[in-house]
């Protein structure tokens, strides 16, 4: 194991039972880490299992979800800018969430809400990569990001306008920019078995997407089945996204800054970059959920709103960067 | 339909002149466009006298008087379909439609405003204000005294008084400065709010309801759609919290304005409190 | 044996015929220059014979399963692309990619033959440098170099030394004329003519889709040919020194 790999899983680790030991709640970590293994029936227990377990084990999964997915689009790509957030694919798969939950379909049907959410994110992607073509340039692939992005959020409103239920109309910004708040097990369950398929998609894509490096010619003549591996990355950042997005909500910038920061340290290589970004994503959407509950213990502070502080910059930056190289 | 509404307002209409008593300061076409001011104009009005309620008037969720509210024509709370209605008095709450309200008052349309009732003693403030606005300060005067009469028998000797938390969509409670807080304690309940020191009302994060451990947990009624804010009441902490004990999800009609039917919900809530204690004496006996 | 060989080959492209009727076989030893004007066919001709887009009759490389002919046969296109910062080290194994199973990191026998690459292409001291921070013509070094790397039977480039500095164009048709007396076979598109006819041992001429003249530089590349497919007045020469080739005056 790389030192690499060695700092970001304690990094993780870290994170982990620091997200486990944040909340309103009183209670020590130590007393709090007891419950969690020992159990019982205590409320600590109940506390512990069903509110910051699941709580953090969400912040691993769909931070590591976004930070694969956003390694991997860059990859195929061959282009910084790609995250699913900005591109689109995290708000066409909130549509797909939130006509599977307004339709009552992710109420009848097993695995429905993640499932509506990742066919959502499949047109999304879909959409992104038909109208930026095989190697995106920015401009394209930007342009195209901004008018899914746009559609798909105004669809959503629409859809929660429409709905009888007078809360749902407010749960717009939920859906835009994601949270963590009280969500449960069932959630854990829901978004897992997709998160978990896409995953293994996405890090199957490694030696293609280093390939690519070279351009599409090259790596097909290399041997790297292109139709393949398009088809893989579609389904897999679907599934990823569409679980992520189904239980969290829209969580933007986390496929950017994380691939973004890493890169340097893998050599650029975008295949040792998928799951540096994954353990990466993990460790900032942890950071990000742990910063919101410190900052604003009382309010559901949005996650989006965090990641966006500290991604929207650096997007700014990567944008001035690519303009001054030309591409 | 219409004839039958044109038919009730004539006979209103002859049946108010005919009263005796009638002075020129009597309201004859009042419009009301609050759900609050619905409800007690219905409760009090003569007949004829309300030509108009909101539409929220029918909506079962929200009103206690969906039947009642059938006879009356709706408006929607627009100064233009308001003022056609010529009416001489509009009632309104503190915080409906200000903009309508200013263009009504600019139109030199008489408009009075209402104060919800955050307490079980405003409501018979607000009958007795209604009674007077109305010109039926009689029949105010005799529901009032039904009304505190109801209410005396829910309070006599009640221990010990269980704890109950009231939990809302996105974690909402009220607390005991609100009237929802004063039914329950009427009903025999102590509000974990006022526990946590959240007077008027607030939310209780999911993890300190669970440590507060209440008794009984009484969640709103979810609406139907789905919403993720409702859906922190089928999490599994409120689960665990309610499971084998009683609970109950609260008839939202009854506790949102100040009118005599907040007697139902205290009842609703003092049933909920026997069935809290029986539960707990079966349970000492077992030990 | 045979390392290529088209057999009516042809490309349409929008109904447009790209290349047309085009049978050619490539042995062993061989570097083989292909030339003709723009738009000629030449990049369509090396693309379509390796499969990677559609074509009408046969080539024996597009035959292959891609795994199978990442092993026959490297390919260098002539966009020079290098989308990340890796390190030129990274970027030569990529020319291994074929010979690793799925999950298998590189064997001490690859490292090996990057090494060999990079000496060829005199690049051992640039082994740590990032590749994208690099000049065009070391990039074009490092990604021949790549090609190399993958030590297949048949090397095809399009257009490798467009862009290099004089000395760096003759050291690699030099070493693509190693490759060729070491017993591989090479098959690279270029247009200096004057290069093509020192250095390769068999030139194919391109012209409007359509295979023109196929042979030693000798019996290809003269006067009346040049005029008519390049329409340049040429002075060709064969010398003892090789045949010298020296394009003068466009046929006006």
């Amino acid at each position: 194991m790389s030192r690499l790999a060695l700092g970001l899983s304690a990094l993780v680790a870290a994170l982990f039972v620091t997200a486990l030991a944040v909340g309103p709640a009183p209670l020590g970590i130590w007393h709090g880490l007891q419950a969690l293994i020992a159990g019982g029936d205590g409320p600590e227990v109940l506390v512990m299992r069903e509110i910051r377990l699941p709580r953090a084990l969400l912040g691993l999964m769909i931070g590591g979800a976004l930070g694969l997915a956003g390694a991997a689009m860059q990859g195929y790509l061959r282009n910084p800018l790609a995250d699913p957030g900005l591109i689109g694919v995290s708000g066409s798969a909130a549509l797909g969430a939130v006509l599977a939950l307004q339709t009552g379909l992710a109420a009848t049907v097993a695995l429905g809400l993640p499932l509506a959410a990742l066919g959502g994110a499949l047109l999304g992607v879909g959409l992104v990569l038909a109208l930026a073509g095989p190697r995106g340039s920015s401009l394209t692939l930007i342009l195209a990001g901004i008018a899914i992005s746009a559609l798909a959020a105004a669809l959503t409103s629409l859809v929660l306008n429409l709905s009888p239920n007078p809360f749902a109309a407010n749960e717009i910004v939920f859906w835009m920019m994601g949270s963590l708040a009280d969500r449960s097990m069932t959630h854990v369950a829901i978004a897992a078995p997709l998160i978990l398929l896409g995953g293994v998609m996405l890090g199957s894509l490694g030696r293609g997407l280093d390939a690519l490096t070279l351009g599409e010619d090259a790596a097909e003549a290399m041997g790297v089945n292109l139709t393949r591996l398009r088809l893989v990355l579609i389904f897999g950042t679907a599934a990823v996204v569409g679980a992520a997005t189904a239980v969290a909500g829209a969580i933007g910038f986390v496929g950017l800054v994380v691939p973004h920061l890493l890169r340097p340290l893998v050599g650029a290589r975008p295949g040792r970059l998928l799951w540096a970004s994954a353990f990466g994503g993990a460790a900032m959407l942890l950071a990000a959920d742990i910063a919101v509950r410190v900052i604003l213990p009382a309010r559901d502070l949005k996650l989006g709103v965090v990641t966006a502080l500290v991604g929207a910059p650096l997007f700014l930056h990567l944008i001035y960067r690519t303009r001054q190289e030309g591409l | 339909m219409l004839a039958l509404r044109a038919g009730i307002t004539a006979i209103g209409l002859l049946a108010g002149t005919a009263l005796p008593g009638l002075t020129e300061d009597v309201p004859r076409r009042v419009v009301s466009m609050n759900l609050c001011t619905d409800q007690l104009a219905m409760l009090l009005a003569d007949e004829g006298q309300l030509i108009s309620i909101s539409d929220l008037a029918l909506d079962p969720r929200s009103s206690a008087m969906v039947d009642e509210a059938a006879a009356y024509p709706v408006n929607n709370g627009l100064a233009e379909e308001i003022y056609l209605m010529q009416p001489d008095l509009v009632l309104a709450g503190r915080y409906s439609a200000l903009a309508t309200v200013d263009m009504l008052r600019r139109l030199s349309i008489r408009v009075e405003q209402l104060d919800p009732a955050t307490s079980l003693d405003q409501v018979t403030e607000r009958m007795a204000r209604m009674g007077k606005l109305l010109a039926r300060e009689d029949v105010a005067a005799d529901q009032i005294a039904r009304f505190d009469q109801r209410l005396a028998s829910f309070r006599d000797g009640i221990s010990p008084r269980p704890r109950a938390a009231l939990y809302f969509a996105n974690g909402y409670t009220s607390g005991d400065q609100t009237l929802a807080g004063d039914i329950l304690s009427a009903a025999g309940m102590i509000n974990i709010a006022a526990e946590l020191g959240l007077v008027s009302g607030g939310v209780i994060p999911l993890e300190t309801l669970a440590m507060a451990a209440p008794d009984t947990v009484v969640t709103g009624q979810p609406y139907p759609g789905a919403s993720r804010s409702e859906e922190i009441l089928s999490h599994p902490v409120v689960g665990a919290l309610q499971a084998g004990r009683p609970s109950t999800s609260m008839n939202a009609q009854d506790w949102l304005c100040g009118t005599p039917y907040v007697l139902r919900a205290i009842d609703q809530m003092a049933g909920l409190r026997r069935e809290v204690q029986a539960a707990r004496e079966r349970q000492q006996a077992r030990n | 044996m045979t390392l290529l060989a088209l057999q009516d080959f042809a490309v349409t492209r929008r109904g447009r015929d790209i290349l047309r009727n085009v049978s050619l076989s490539v042995g062993t030893g061989e570097l083989v220059g292909i030339i003709g004007p723009n738009g000629a066919g030449k990049t369509t001709l090396m693309r379509a014979a390796l499969g990677l887009i559609d074509s009408a009759g046969h080539s024996s490389l597009a035959a292959l399963s891609a795994r199978e002919r990442g092993r026959e046969v490297a390919w260098m296109p002539q966009q020079r692309e290098i989308a990340w910062p890796v390190d030129v080290q990274t970027l030569v194994t990529l020319g291994r990619t074929p010979h690793l199973s799925p999950g298998q990191r590189p064997k001490p026998e690859d490292q090996a033959a990057v090494d060999r690459a990079l000496d060829r292409m005199d690049l051992l001291s640039f082994r740590d440098r990032t590749a994208t921070r690099l000049s065009g013509g070391e990039q074009a070094r490092v990604l021949i170099a790549r090609a190399l790397a993958q030590e297949t039977p048949l090397l095809m480039a399009d257009e490798p030394i467009a862009g290099l500095d004089p000395a760096h164009q003759i050291a690699t048709m030099k070493i693509f004329g190693a490759l060729a007396s070491e017993g591989k076979s090479v098959m690279v598109s270029l247009h200096d003519l004057g290069l093509a006819a020192r250095h390769c041992t068999r030139l194919i001429v391109l012209d409007q889709g359509g295979l023109v003249a196929d042979g030693a530089p000798q019996e290809v590349l003269t006067a009346a040919r040049v005029r008519e497919t390049f329409a340049i007045n040429a002075f060709v020469q064969d010398t003892p020194d090789g045949l010298i080739f020296q394009p003068l005056d466009v046929v006006t």
